[in-house]
């Protein structure tokens, strides 16, 4: 286990429509097997100790899943290392003496509420549109009655193992969340049990999309490589197919 | 306090039929009628919320983060049991319950376990409707396979990331209630207190974590689904959010806390690295699947592990249990463990690890069959560990992860606040002293999908519940006496920050009471913990104040409460001198080092009524009745 010591650039605002700046700081004696967030903590504590208000950012579960945690580090989501969340970024991922500028995600859907930490109920409305198999608890049938091929079911999976944090939006220069909503599309799209509702939820779900103020997609990509699932753009391809289709069904 | 578990006569498995039978009903144009606050989004909340909204009711449900898709059930990776018999094994609903009831050693009341394993089937149908994909096999139906404590393929899964899965399949629910305003939604909500009128659980006090103002609601019942109490111990798999706060605030309101001292210790997470560690990252059971579990079988041996041949190392789950091998129940793997450990036959910097080796498994089915089961587990261990586990073994110790006690609830989810009902890991009913692997997700959506609609109901068709409004006194005592707590945490400004209290209390907490347990350590830690609460009181350091978002305050109000909580968990433990599960007492144990029940003076359900900060509680007992499993010395040889 090696030590070393980065210099800090942090986004520190105090509320939403407040002006924000970056401040410096030093965080010494950094054990590489840290990970990202318990670095942040630890120059925490060091401000907690001096009275001042600590950094704001956002995590909780700490292994991948939640999807709370996301920081642009040196202008990239989750910083340098692909296919991971912020929370399992490890300090070893960086360099004794390394500048490291860490910043919210910047979208307009995604107002900041406070240094770190922003606003993304924009995506549970666009679920809320139609991300969902309308199905009451209650009277399903047998599990086993509707088989579903293993690629089909594989593929859904890919698609359902988005956890909603974000990175796609801030990733893109646009500001799109085609691929987190596509995401969803695809995943209930490619099962039987989406079927009933598979045009009117594109429609639903890309029209809520428009309306919480994201951007168009240029296509260029940069969402799927920085997203910590590694969910595949193809679906946006068929989020447009599928929308198409439903405006040519009226 | 009377304790009446209100479990149906009649035979264990009808009594879940006569009790729906002879529950009121609320007529669907009444429903709306009725505002239901639900408390927490995981597993057990999400899905009560839904099914509620869905029925009709004015469903309003909180959650402290940003969005309820992100409460900690979405973090379980393994899977969810249902007694389906599709493997065509021998698996029955009879053999699911019975599993169970054994798995918590006895000490989990029969009539819930039952009526859990009746519903883990309708789950199953209910989560493949809803969109959620499953493993499926090559023919297109649903994959299955084996968790510990059993010998029949049962466990359904998605990949590692089950509980995710399963979350916003209820997540999605929820959402299309939120859409259709059966569901109003309140993120960024932490409660605060409990409301209770005339006896009645009628509202609760939430600050709003974003504008730092208190809000009271007014309700005709209140559904807690808050989780565990597993951060006590500041290390441990929870979410580090994860909190004790709503339920403990609601045992001081009157509702008692059950078995708190019953905690799931998992074998296979990751080691402890440093003093920094914020948290701990568990690997799934399934692991244990395809993986065995060694030590070098000689003391302080430090050779790499592809030195040490076959003949040198000690599987010693497969040699001490050859029937169920490496897949034992939690806390037998557990303490085995930590004898190796504690033996001087651990493994890595520490000493404090256990190799799961899975070197085996991929000669036998080879890597691309491996990547597929597990990938984003093997992926995880080496992002954590810088350690590739398809090359070398994995280090496994073990830590805190699952809490079986929890608020006392009787068969309808009720606790001993009228009105106030809890579920999923904040209720303490269906797990005894330990909980089998793959039943946690179970219980959840159990209790939030096919129990809570119809209790609910019978208490709001059975109860004459008069209009309130939060002008109320009580409501505006809750919330004074929220706001003195808040104002006395900012006035400190003491100089220790609030993460070193959290990680001392866990420090004795996981000393004392954590793997194993004896009278003179536990009355230690009764010592301790009011010295550190007391020392906390005086000189932590929250900055900042109430009116914005305030992470420090939240995690203050926090590690407060479990200063308190600790030494109730303590007490408990230190009252029950026996073995069981979980709760392992030195002082008794079998010639070979496994649990020793003591049937005769323990057989019952420990419920505590808050006295008062300091004070000791009072103890209720449940007594345990088995009907249909006849408490043995388990044994999984």
């Amino acid at each position: 286990m090696a030590t070393i010591s980065v210099k800090l650039k942090i986004w520190r605002q105090d509320g939403p429509g407040k002006p924000g700046r970056l401040v410096d700081y030093t965080a010494d004696t950094v054990s590489t097997d840290m990970s990202f967030l318990e670095m942040l903590d630890v120059v925490n504590e060091g401000l907690i100790k001096k009275g001042e208000d600590a950094i704001a950012f956002e995590s909780d579960c700490r292994e991948g899943i939640c999807g709370a945690c996301g920081l642009v580090i040196n202008g990239v989501p989750n910083g340098p290392v692909r296919g991971t969340t912020t929370c399992q970024l490890h300090m070893r991922s960086f360099k004794h003496g390394d500048t490291i500028t860490i910043e919210p995600w910047r979208a307009k859907a995604f107002p900041v509420v406070k240094d770190l930490v922003v606003d993304r109920s924009a995506f549970d409305r666009i679920i809320g549109a139609g991300g969902y198999v309308s199905f009451n608890t209650g009277g399903a049938p047998d599990g086993n009655c509707l088989p579903i091929s293993k690629d089909v079911s594989e593929a859904a999976m890919d698609m359902a193992a988005c956890i909603g944090c974000g990175s796609c939006v801030a990733a893109c220069k646009n500001a799109a969340a085609h691929l987190f909503t596509s995401a969803k599309i695809t995943h209930l799209g490619l099962l039987p049990q989406g079927q009933p509702e598979r045009y009117t939820r594109v429609v639903r779900m890309v029209d809520q999309m428009d309306a919480e103020g994201f951007g168009n997609c240029s296509n260029e990509g940069e969402c799927e490589a920085v997203c910590p699932k590694e969910i595949s753009i193809s679906g946006i391809a068929r989020m447009y197919r599928d929308y198409q289709k439903a405006a040519l069904k009226g | 306090m009377k304790l009446d578990s209100k479990i149906p006569s009649g035979p264990v498995a009808s009594k879940w039929d006569r009790a729906r039978f002879e529950n009121k009903l609320v007529n669907p144009a009444n429903r709306r009628k009725f505002t239901i606050l639900v408390v927490g989004t995981g597993l057990a909340g999400a899905s009560a919320a839904a099914s509620l909204g869905e029925q009709g009711y004015n469903v309003k449900s909180f959650c402290i983060q940003d969005s309820p898709r992100r409460a900690h059930s979405i973090a379980a990776q393994g899977g969810i049991n249902a007694a389906k018999n599709y493997q065509n094994d021998g698996d029955s609903i009879y053999r699911l319950f019975y599993d169970t009831v054994k798995g918590g050693d006895y000490r989990a009341r029969e009539a819930n376990v039952y009526r859990l394993a009746q519903s883990s089937v309708s789950i199953i149908d209910q989560c493949v409707a809803q969109g959620v994909p499953f493993a499926r096999e090559y023919g297109g139906l649903l994959d299955n396979r084996s968790f510990g404590g059993s010998q029949v393929e049962r466990t359904f899964y998605a990949r590692g990331q089950t509980g995710q899965q399963l979350l916003l399949g209820a997540y999605s629910s929820m959402m299309r209630q939120v859409a259709d305003g059966g569901v109003t939604l309140y993120p960024r909500r932490e409660m605060l207190d409990l409301v209770v009128i005339d006896g009645k659980a009628r509202g609760i006090v939430v600050r709003n974590l974003i504008t730092g103002e208190l809000e009271t609601h007014a309700g005709d019942a209140v559904l807690l689904a808050t989780g565990g109490y597993g951060t006590v111990y500041y290390l441990s798999t929870n979410a580090v959010n994860s909190n004790v706060t709503a339920a403990w605030r609601a045992h001081k309101r009157g509702a008692a806390f059950a078995n708190p001292c019953y905690t799931q210790i998992h074998p296979t997470c990751i080691p402890v690295s440093g003093e920094h560690q914020s948290k701990l990252t568990l690997m799934s059971e399934s692991l244990r699947n395809d993986g065995r579990v060694w030590v070098p079988k000689k003391q302080g041996d430090s050779r790499p592990p592809e030195q040490i041949p076959e003949s040198e190392r000690d599987y010693y789950l497969e040699r001490k249990y050859p029937s169920f091998g490496n897949l034992v129940p939690r806390d037998v793997a557990s303490r085995n463990a930590k004898q190796a450990c504690d033996d001087g036959r651990g493994v890595g910097e520490s000493g404090l690890a256990v190799y799961l080796d899975f070197a085996d498994a991929i000669t036998r089915v080879g890597e691309d069959v491996i990547r597929m089961r597990y990938g984003n587990l093997f992926d995880m261990y080496n992002r954590i560990t810088d350690e590739d586990p398809y090359k070398v073994p994995m280090r496994m110790y073990p830590a805190i992860h699952y809490t079986m006690g929890g608020l006392w609830v009787d068969y309808n989810l009720q606790s001993t606040v009228p009105g106030l009902h809890v579920l999923g890991e904040a209720n303490f009913s269906d797990h005894g002293a330990n909980r089998l692997g793959a039943s946690a997700l179970m219980q959840g959506l159990c209790d939030g999908y096919f129990v809570i609609p119809y209790t609910l109901a019978h208490y709001l068709g059975s109860t004459t519940l008069p209009a309130v409004s939060t002008d109320h006194d009580a409501f505006k005592e809750a919330k004074a006496s929220t706001q003195a707590r808040i104002n006395t945490l900012l006035s400190v400004k003491g100089n220790q920050t609030i993460r070193g209290f959290h990680r001392k209390l866990g420090r004795i907490m996981w000393d004392y009471a954590g793997m194993a347990r004896t009278d003179a350590g536990l009355r230690t830690a009764l010592e301790e913990i009011p010295k550190l609460r007391e020392e906390f009181w005086n000189t932590v350091s929250v900055p900042g104040d109430q009116n914005n978002l305030n992470q420090s305050l939240e995690h203050a109000g926090r590690v407060a409460d479990y200063l308190e909580f600790g030494e109730l968990l303590v007490r408990d433990a230190l009252n029950r001198t026996e073995s069981c599960g979980g709760h392992f007492r030195e002082e008794s144990q079998t010639p070979d080092g496994e649990a020793q029940r003591d049937d005769e003076h323990f057989s019952y359900v420990a419920a505590w009524e808050f006295q008062g900060v300091g004070k000791e509680p009072v103890l209720h007992k449940e007594p345990l009745v088995f009907e249909e499993v006849h408490p043995t010395q388990r044994s999984y040889k």
